[in-house]
């Protein structure tokens, strides 16, 4: 009897210690996911201190020199290649996507939808590397053998808007399913009670369907635009990659992202080159984070005005 | 004294994909009263209702075949638009749902989706509408606020005058007080009572209670049919069917 307590009390004191142990590693592993990116800003803002110390902040970001050799870097036109690039994006991207998701949450049948989520998946799934492959092939010969001439320009076809178009098929995936969840989420008799009244479908759905998903959509927007400005490769080898400020659409661009890719490694025997990209991976890292900050914000709002 | 039938329906089959929810419905809904639709849940009592202003149109794998005849026009085989054969019906669902736009533009919107924009005009029958629910009093001073601020039991009413707004005579109502307080449910029902003389009102609930309160005339369903209907005291006082008898005495719910 008195062998047996001990026993089951053994177990226990080792069951006890297994629970603690594994307790103790899963904190471990959560206060690493935790400070990772407080470390990679430390070790961003670390790097880049000696630029900002050396040259105000506000001529880095709005010079538009760049002469790593003279030691002056202007990220103006980089800054500005990014938000063509991006904004082009969004703007090819936002339409296709909302009308694509009206279409598939209150028109088509239900099998469309079934058929057309996993298509979506491969769409987000498949690396930007390809899309990059496919721009090369596509996209910028198309700009360059048929719209740039068609608008009368003599163009290579590596630009700013080979660039948004990769992009905004890279994006599409990423904001259409957000949309579709959005609007699947209107409950149907927010609708029923619209066509009730009288109103057609459309009136139904642009009236109050948009309407009641107005702050999803425009925070889809917001974490699609964040991608965007961050996505790298796939941009880089459409882009042109020309240290200018772009004149149009045809013109090469050079995005922040891909001037990290390009340089970093390279010649880094220039002082502060790399002091200068770290700036840019800073500020890379910072607007991503207000743009995904802010859609997020957008929709706890929402929320919380609706319930 | 013979009833003036607003609504007859006649054969009417609805099934989604494959599984049939409504069997060969035929049913008279008598004009300028109340007539509850009641019955288990899941019986197809809303579908039903919804069937009537056609909104399972909708749902794109309803089928539907039958007739139903609308002051004496079939309004599943007509050339008219669907959308004024639904303003003939003002709708009330189970859980209030404003419009996500603020009090007043819930009540103009089907004024204004019907041509009507003049601001004077409105805020007449936005103040009419209000009134006639009892509602205006409670929120004339805050009209431009968002419809979701008010409580579950101010929304469902206006969701009434809502619907009443665009001038409808009929009112379909699915468990309207499902979701309300005792005192909301209380108001709803007194204002049922009011209109039923100038609308015909189709009422579909479970609440066997509420449905003796109000009904002038009752149709009972079980399992997508029709099982009995006819005028309440007849219903209520000497069902002729088994199973209605075993329903009212609370044997199967």
């Amino acid at each position: 009897m008195n062998r047996a307590v001990m026993r089951v009390s053994r177990i226990r004191v080792g069951r006890l210690l297994q629970d603690k142990l594994h307790v103790f590693w899963m904190q471990i592993c959560l206060v690493l996911v935790f400070i990772l990116p407080f470390i990679l800003v430390a070790g961003m803002l670390y790097k880049s201190l000696l630029l900002i110390e050396a040259q105000p902040l506000t001529e880095l970001l709005f010079s538009k020199t760049w002469k790593p050799m003279a030691g002056r870097f202007g990220f103006y036109t980089f800054i500005i290649s990014s938000v063509w690039v991006t904004i082009l994006a969004l703007l090819i991207a936002g339409p296709i996507c909302l009308l694509t998701a009206i279409h598939l949450t209150q028109y088509a049948k239900r099998w469309v939808l079934r058929v057309m989520h996993p298509i979506i998946d491969i769409l987000a799934g498949i690396p930007s590397v390809i899309y990059g492959v496919w721009g090369i092939l596509v996209v910028v010969p198309f700009i360059g053998n048929y719209l740039g001439p068609f608008f009368g320009k003599s163009v290579s076809g590596y630009s700013i808007l080979a660039g948004a178009i990769v992009l905004a098929i890279m994006i599409i995936p990423f904001i259409l399913n957000i949309l579709i969840e959005i609007f699947k989420n209107i409950p149907p008799e927010l609708s029923e009670a619209s066509m009730s009244l009288g109103a057609g479908k459309w009136q139904t759905i642009k009236l109050v369907q948009v309407k009641k998903a107005l702050p999803g959509i425009v925070s889809a927007f917001g974490l699609g635009m964040s991608r965007a400005f961050g996505e790298t490769i796939a941009v880089l080898m459409v882009v042109g990659n020309v240290a200018q400020i772009p004149k149009g659409l045809f013109q090469p661009g050079y995005p922040l992202p891909a001037l990290i890719a390009n340089n970093y490694g390279e010649m880094l025997s220039i002082p502060m080159y790399d002091s200068a990209l770290m700036l840019a991976a800073l500020i890379l890292f910072v607007v991503v984070l207000i743009f995904n900050f802010a859609s997020r914000l957008i929709i706890v709002k929402s929320e919380k005005q609706l319930a | 004294m013979m009833d003036k039938f607003k609504i007859v329906i006649e054969n009417l089959n609805l099934q989604f994909g494959n599984q049939p929810i409504l069997k060969n419905i035929c049913a008279s809904i008598p004009e300028n009263k109340i007539t509850v639709i009641m019955g288990p849940s899941g019986c197809g009592k809303t579908t039903l209702m919804k069937s009537l202003n056609r909104l399972t149109d909708l749902n794109p794998d309803a089928k539907v075949t039958g007739s139903i005849f609308i002051d004496g026009q079939d309004i599943l085989h007509t050339s008219e638009n669907i959308t004024l054969i639904r303003k003939k019906m003002g709708l009330l669902a189970q859980r209030p749902y404003p419009l996500p736009m603020n009090i007043y533009n819930n009540i103009a919107y089907g004024l204004r989706i019907s041509g009507r924009r003049k601001k004077r005009y409105l805020d007449k029958r936005v103040e009419h509408y209000l009134r006639q629910v009892s509602l205006w009093d409670e929120v004339k001073d805050r009209l431009k606020e968002p419809a979701g601020r008010l409580s579950i039991g101010q929304q469902q009413r206006l969701c009434l005058a809502r619907g009443l707004a665009v001038g409808p005579d009929i009112i379909l109502a699915d468990e309207p007080t499902s979701a309300l307080d005792p005192i909301s449910s209380q108001a709803i029902e007194g204002k049922f009572n009011e209109l039923k003389k100038n609308y015909t009102i189709v009422l579909v609930t479970h609440i066997l209670r509420q449905a003796k309160r109000l009904a002038d005339h009752v149709i009972f369903m079980y399992m997508g049919e029709v099982v009995e209907q006819g005028p309440a005291s007849e219903i209520f006082g000497n069902p002729r069917q088994e199973m209605t008898k075993s329903y009212l005495n609370g044997i199967f719910y």
